[in-house]
């Protein structure tokens, strides 16, 4: 972790360490809102505002914390900044606001946004804390929207309330219920670990290939 | 959380005290003892200045958050009630309705309709909530409700989970949500188009369970709320 | 007492707290890997569960009437608290119990379930009985659709799958297929 530049902290947590995808954190909100596009966008969005005011806020308090309340204060922090995002949202767009329901006061316990704030905006200057924040933050919005799509697509035939297969479409309704997120988000892992294997893979496989053509 | 072990689990990576890690910020605080009115104070200035934000948040966003509520009550009683001039709040308080709020109860806890009124100051009918637990979850919704001629004026769903596709047309079909206007409850569901009476609603197809606790709840709420509309009625007919 | 009821076994199957709200993942893809664990850990769940809707209530009914914008802020830290209070109690008490759920509690505590059921119970308004009735049913939820997932991870563990497949994936179209097997519980208790 240490002497990364600062292209390095921004782009990190978008792909290679994806939160959702690649560490696993902040599964209940990637499964739960993920039924249509519109959303996952406003979840990613709240998410994205939480994580980066967080950060921030703890790189530029981690003088006055002292290390055995850190967490707690952390909590706190993270707990002030999601009440914010709330009141916000229902008084924007009380809509989205019902349709997430109790998910948006739930980014609390994402453990996404503790994890950054305990191995990396605590320890590191407040630019840096705030690329970070910024990179997890867009990595977690486009696995929404990845889950989101899917879900919608299939599930409803429309991407973003636009009709795409025209109404002939029969929607496949279990992908917008419970179900779908899980099988959604299985297949899409199952689909990316194949994809990295076959790219790790390319300089042995054509030996392999060779091989079994020979065989038969 | 402050469920985290105490210091010595400190994340990896912190840089030890005095290695001067070139891109490192200073070195966290790990002094074996801190004194307690520092954490005491730490959490308590946190907890201070949360409060303030929150405070003045919650008064920047409140009116907005308000105004959509009571927006929203306006557009369902207009709904179900067929666009009155305006609608009064009634209390039921001691098994009898009131327009005032006695002393010291809280508005919150008590059950309500709303009285709506056409332009020449006629009274049109009651706006009534009602709740049951359908196929998935509760299904709330809100109808209207003619004491006089003891028929419905309208009906509509405000929450419910029911199957996407199937249960939630008894939200979204108007061929279902259409008929309750004018019937005459006790209602009772029919299947396949037959229904002609007064009383008989035409459930839909696929999701029957869904269409029945609709009728149930109002069935319920009309018995529940029949004795006080009418005590109010004869009131205010003298 | 219908109602109660009603609100244990929907939160129970229904609308199963893991396999229909998504709640409570971590500890089911984390410690779901032997069926004995995934007891325990359901048990500390239940229990927990049960004290956090005891907080919820008295925090609702007593403080958070005049203050709804700390409502978050004071589930998380009361809930947090009391846990450990609990755990430093149990500990002393009865080494027993504290070894077979002790180090569970502090897991739970930043599980989503937790806070999940102290702002469900507040949005739907339930009193002191039905947010019990509630917090039982979500934490029996919990527990079966743990012990189902390691006893179908158990004996699966020797199966041929394909190497991409194994871990969260696998656990994940598990869990699909087990979600799409609850939903048959919909209806459940509704009248016909």
């Amino acid at each position: 972790m240490r002497g990364t530049t600062a292209q390095q902290d921004l782009i990190r947590g978008i792909w290679r360490e994806n939160p959702v995808l690649v560490q696993m954190l902040g599964l209940c909100p990637a499964l739960a809102v993920t039924n249509s596009v519109e959303n996952s966008l406003a979840m990613g969005i709240a998410t994205f505002f939480v994580l980066c005011c967080s950060s921030v806020l703890v790189a530029a308090l981690k003088r006055f914390i002292p290390h055995e309340v850190r967490i707690s204060t952390y909590i706190l922090i993270i707990a002030t900044f999601v009440t914010v995002a709330d009141m916000t949202l229902e008084a924007v767009r009380p809509d989205v606001h019902k349709a997430l329901g109790a998910f948006i006061a739930l980014i609390v316990v994402n453990c996404m946004i503790l994890g950054r704030q305990e191995a990396f905006a605590s320890k590191r200057p407040i630019g840096r804390a705030l690329l970070d924040a910024a990179g997890t933050g867009t990595g977690f919005m486009i696995a929404l929207v990845m889950m989101g799509g899917v879900r919608e697509v299939l599930g409803a035939g429309t991407f973003l309330g636009v009709s795409i297969f025209g109404p002939s479409y029969e929607p496949w309704v279990v992908m917008i219920l419970p179900p779908g997120g899980f099988l959604t988000l299985g297949i899409w892992l199952l689909g990316l670990s194949w994809w990295q294997k076959r790219r790790a893979g390319d300089g042995d496989a054509a030996p392999t290939d060779a091989i079994q053509g020979g065989g038969a | 959380m402050s469920g985290a072990p105490p210091s010595g689990t400190s994340a990896p990576g912190t840089p030890p005290p005095g290695t001067g890690a070139p891109a490192a910020a200073p070195p966290v605080l790990e002094e074996p003892h801190v004194p307690a009115w520092r954490l005491f104070s730490t959490l308590g200035a946190g907890g201070a200045l949360a409060g303030l934000l929150l405070v003045f948040v919650f008064q920047l966003t409140q009116p907005a958050i308000q105004a959509h509520k009571e927006l929203m009550l306006q557009q369902a009683v207009n709904e179900v009630l067929g666009a009155p001039e305006r609608y009064d709040t009634l209390y039921l308080v001691d098994g009898a309705l009131t327009p005032e709020l006695p002393d010291g109860v809280d508005e919150r806890t008590l059950d309500r309709v709303y009285h709506g009124f056409a332009a020449d100051g006629v009274p049109v009918g009651f706006a009534i909530s009602a709740s049951r637990p359908g196929f998935q979850d509760v299904i709330r919704l809100i109808f209207g409700y003619d004491a006089a001629t003891g028929r419905l004026l309208g009906m509509r769903v405000l929450e419910s989970k029911e199957t996407p596709g199937l249960g939630d047309k008894i939200e979204k079909d108007a061929a279902f949500t259409g008929q309750f206007a004018g019937c005459e409850p006790p209602l009772v569901g029919v299947k396949g188009g037959a229904g002609s009476a007064p009383n008989e609603i035409d459930t839909i197809t696929g999701a029957t369970i869904s269409s029945v606790t609709v009728l149930r709840a109002i069935n319920d709420a009309v018995a529940h709320w029949r004795p006080a509309l009418d005590a109010y009625a004869r009131e205010h007919a003298r | 007492m219908g109602d109660l009821l009603w609100i244990f076994v929907s939160a129970a199957v229904v609308n199963n707290f893991t396999l229909a709200l998504f709640l409570g993942l971590c500890p089911f893809m984390g410690v779901s890997g032997r069926v004995a664990t995934a007891l325990r850990m359901g048990l500390a769940n239940i229990f927990v569960l049960t004290i956090t809707s005891l907080c919820a209530w008295a925090l609702n009914t007593y403080v958070l009437e005049h203050a709804p914008y700390l409502r978050l802020i004071s589930f998380i830290v009361v809930i947090a608290s009391l846990v450990q209070i609990t755990e430093m109690a149990i500990k002393k008490l009865s080494p027993a119990l504290f070894d077979a759920l002790g180090i569970f509690l502090p897991l739970i505590t930043t599980n989503c379930a937790i806070l999940g059921l102290a702002i469900f119970q507040t949005n739907r308004g339930y009193g002191l009985f039905e947010g019990l009735a509630f917090a039982l049913g979500a934490g029996a939820g919990l527990t079966l659709a743990l012990v189902l997932m390691a006893s179908i991870r158990e004996s699966s563990e020797l199966a041929d799958v394909p190497d991409m497949a194994r871990g969260t994936s696998l656990v994940l179209i598990i869990a699909g297929s087990l979600s799409l097997a609850f939903m048959g519980f919909a209806g459940l208790l509704s009248s016909t």
